[in-house]
């Protein structure tokens, strides 16, 4: 039904005056030009070496413009602030050359300097960035970060003049121009945080340099952006205002989304999947996403420290039914535990895809002294509270129990106990989920590395330590996969971790949205977004 | 005589209020996991970077002396999850948005819980008291979480009467309000009744009675000051709660009030920010408390500040 059909009925229904009042309000939400974007949370702050999350991501992308962008189509890297850069031999070294017409939106210029300046800030241990890691890949960077180098002279990146910018890494890093999208590396500018410290960031201090700029503010209420009248390529920004809208509940959300206040949704009720994709309006949207749902196995607490029995876990139940039945947003099932297709890495399928290895799980379990599972310990599946994990981890239990006679308890914690016992490898079997920080196999693979802090697990294997470290050196991009496939294969071989499925971005987009394309990194500048219809 | 009594209420509060902050204090620092835990963890080095930054590798009691000292001064602290925000700018900003919501639910539910609980008092056991008791029983049993989105759906999405969710024109306030203050109705008119109830057997009100008037001014003149103690009573706690409270209704209708915080800061372990909210809270339990005391001296001649 239209929104004129509709008050069609309110003149018949109600006093003149709520009616005058609604057609007000119903205007209102629907200025011409201004996109209406549900953001999930409230940001933790708009200072992009602060911040860590996906909806601060969402606001600053648009709002800052980094040293090379994203193509939204390829998401192949495209002049943004650097129109050019050369990459030596080696690959460790690039000069960008920067574009002078680039300007802050308090009509000063973006320099070198200002690049200097910015990631000089995010390493400073003082800035206490959670995201300073981002910059470990350029030279020095982690030492200075650490307090070990105080010099910050000698760090990797330096302003050979004002339009030319040198950055020296500490190895060949095939990612890095896919990295400097991260709002970690963005630029800030030094007048302005200097002036106003912590208060830099609000809307009557705040500049930037992307295609909007901070014009309004409210705490849990809405973030509004307009369009940035210094930015350099403005004749290509079709919106005049953006507001993010923090709708936590998704409920609420779907319905703002119906009464035409939104235009896309961050995310989708699990439960009203099934409705809107049998809708026919072409308002679903479903793409994969780089994302990994799994659950960590304690490889140091019995009986997970048998091999045997942690590949029975992973054969023995049946992926496809958890991503039909209780998922049900178009998940793939996953078969390793990169997701497919991360910086072009694509892992071999070495996992069932469906119940169809449970004869071997059963056999492997057996094997371990197990069979039928008779004389297992119990083991505890953890979760933090939710109703979503929960639904998993009932199906979970369930095949395991019917398909190998395992029995499994769940234990739900709220979130921060959650973290807690999985940092003191307090757990048995611990549900997980890993979103990439940049487009590459690595974001995922590192993780298992025996010294680093994300590795839940307590998994050790000097091999494929090896491998990822002859990886990270790898000048060669087809030697690199392959050494990632090898990693992979021992990494489903020891299996420290059950993949479940890779996460799909599953929302509600207008169709008056253009300009708006699918990809898996979820990167949705709206700079090249503009709205169509009646309004 | 209430200046004295005054004093001497805020005198106890002093201790109590120091009580409550060490307590909460300590809690929330002894619970599991920290307001720098995340999914993806930070290196050690980082972490102390952070810890650092708010101080928090000094030694527990150090930083509990120091939250006094600055509490002394007014300053609630920096919060934790909201970088750059002080726990005084988001209690100032989200206060003013739940006083209103509650001031209008609590209109709402006095309203319809006065009036419900006389008409039902004056004519007892009949349908005028069944239908509007009965009402009163699924307001109490029914969650604000399904009250909320059926109006929603009855008058924003089916009628397009109302908006659906916000906090910007008037006609945001209306559903939000009434979700929040239905349940509070249901109680107010059940408390009437049976204030009203006991009132009516006083032997006063049978001489007010007998002396001619008319039902209306005995019930207005002779009964209403009597009868009503029980509502006026449960109106102190039930505004503190009604402010501080009112999570669900602020989700569902996305309201930038001060119940969210409550919750999620807990869950965060936004430190700063659960000690700044419960020593809100607690503040406004006493000044309502006191409030409804005075009021209470004032209708009730048997109750005296002593």
């Amino acid at each position: 039904m239209t929104r004129e059909k509709k008050q069609n009925k309110t003149w018949r229904g109600l006093s003149a005056l709520l009616v005058a009042a609604n057609v007000m309000v119903a205007t209102a939400s629907f200025a011409a030009g201004t996109f209406n974007f549900g953001n999930g949370a409230e940001p933790k702050d708009l200072d992009p070496h602060i911040v860590t999350g996906v909806p601060e991501h969402h606001i600053l992308l648009n709002m800052f413009e980094p040293l090379v962008a994203m193509d939204p189509k390829t998401l192949a890297p495209i002049p943004g602030v650097a129109t050019s850069w050369k990459v030596s031999k080696d690959l460790k070294t690039y000069t960008f050359t920067l574009r002078k017409d680039a300007k802050w939106s308090n009509g000063e210029a973006i320099t070198a300097a200002d690049f200097v300046y910015s990631w000089t800030r995010l390493l400073t241990p003082a800035t206490a960035a959670e995201y300073a890691y981002q910059a470990y890949y350029m030279k020095n960077g982690k030492a200075f970060n650490e307090g070990k180098l105080k010099d910050a002279s000698q760090l990797g990146f330096k302003a050979i003049d004002p339009y030319t910018l040198e950055v020296q890494l500490e190895a060949p890093t095939p990612f890095f121009l896919g990295l400097l999208n991260h709002h970690s590396l963005y630029p800030v500018p030094k007048s302005v945080v200097e002036k106003h410290g912590s208060r830099w960031t609000r809307p009557e201090n705040m500049v930037s340099n992307g295609a909007f700029i901070l014009d309004k503010w409210e705490m849990n209420k809405v973030i509004s952006l307009k369009k940035n009248e210094t930015y350099w390529d403005k004749t290509k920004v079709s919106l005049d205002r953006v507001n993010f809208h923090p709708v936590e509940k998704q409920d609420t959300e779907e319905k703002l989304f119906r009464s035409k206040e939104l235009h896309t949704t961050n995310e989708l009720p699990l439960e009203k999947i099934p409705f809107w994709q049998a809708d026919k309006s072409g308002v679903y949207q479903q793409s994969p996403y780089l994302g990994i749902y799994h659950y960590w196995l304690n490889v140091g607490k019995a009986p997970l420290d048998n091999k045997l029995v942690r590949q029975a876990l992973n054969l023995g139940f049946d992926r496809e039914r958890i991503v039909k039945y209780v998922t049900r947003g178009g998940q793939e099932p996953a078969q390793g535990f990169t997701p497919p297709g991360a910086g072009g890495f694509f892992p071999k399928a070495r996992l069932p895809k469906d119940g169809s290895s449970i004869a071997k799980a059963k056999e492997l379990l057996a094997k371990a002294g197990y069979p039928g599972g008779k004389g297992l310990p119990k083991i505890e599946l953890l979760y933090n509270t939710s109703d979503a994990h929960k639904k998993i981890a009932e199906a979970m239990q369930q095949m395991w129990k019917t398909n190998l006679g395992i029995d499994v308890v769940l234990v739900n914690q709220e979130w921060k106990v959650y973290l807690d016992s999985q940092t003191q490898k307090n757990y048995m079997v611990s549900r997980a989920g890993w979103i990439g920080d940049y487009n590459d196999a690595n974001t995922f693979l590192d993780m298992f590395m025996s010294d680093n802090g994300n590795n839940k697990a307590g998994f050790k294997n000097a091999k494929y330590d090896e491998l990822l470290t002859k990886a990270a050196n790898e000048k060669n991009a087809k030697k690199r996969l392959e050494f990632f496939q090898e990693a992979e294969g021992i990494l489903m071989e020891e299996l420290p971790t059950i993949p479940i499925y890779v996460y799909t971005r599953v929302y509600l987009k207008s169709k008056d949205v253009q300009g708006w394309y699918p990809n898996i990194l979820d990167y949705h500048p709206l700079k090249y977004v503009s709205l169509t219809g009646a309004k | 005589m209430i200046l004295k009594y005054l004093l001497k209420r805020i005198a106890v509060l002093v201790p109590v209020f120091l009580f409550v902050v060490t307590v909460v204090f300590f809690m929330i620092r002894f619970a599991p996991g920290g307001p720098f835990d995340s999914e993806k963890r930070v290196s050690p080095e980082i972490m102390k970077n952070l810890q650092a930054k708010y101080h928090m590798d000094e030694p527990l009691y150090k930083q509990y002396f120091r939250y006094l000292g600055d509490l002394a001064q007014g300053d609630l602290g920096p919060s934790f999850k909201h970088a750059n925000r002080s726990v005084n700018e988001i209690i100032f900003e989200a206060l003013p948005v739940s006083a209103e919501l509650g001031l209008i639910s609590l209109t709402w539910a006095l309203l319809i819980g006065l009036a419900a609980g006389l008409v039902a008092s004056m004519r007892p056991n009949t349908w005028l008291d069944y239908i509007p008791m009965s009402f009163s029983l699924i307001g109490i049993s029914l969650p604000t979480f399904v009250i909320g989105p059926v109006l929603v759906l009855v008058f924003a999405l089916w009628n397009d009467w109302l908006p659906v969710a916000g906090w910007n024109s008037w006609q945001d306030r209306i559903l939000p309000s009434l979700t929040l203050g239905m349940a509070y109705a249901a109680y107010i008119s059940r408390l009437t009744r049976g204030g009203m109830m006991e009132i009516r057997s006083q032997d006063f009100m049978r001489t007010a009675k007998m002396k001619g008037l008319s039902e209306m001014q005995v019930v207005v003149r002779h009964g209403l000051k009597g009868g009503l103690l029980p509502v006026i009573s449960y109106l102190g706690p039930a505004l503190a709660g009604i402010i501080t409270g009112a999570l669900v209704t602020e989700s569902i209708f996305h309201i930038p009030g001060l119940g969210r915080f409550f919750v999620e800061s807990a869950v965060n372990r936004d430190y700063t920010v659960v000690m700044g909210t419960a020593l809100l809270y607690f503040a406004l339990i006493f000044f309502c408390n006191l409030l409804v005391d005075i009021v209470y001296a004032f209708l009730d001649p048997r109750v005296r500040y002593e």
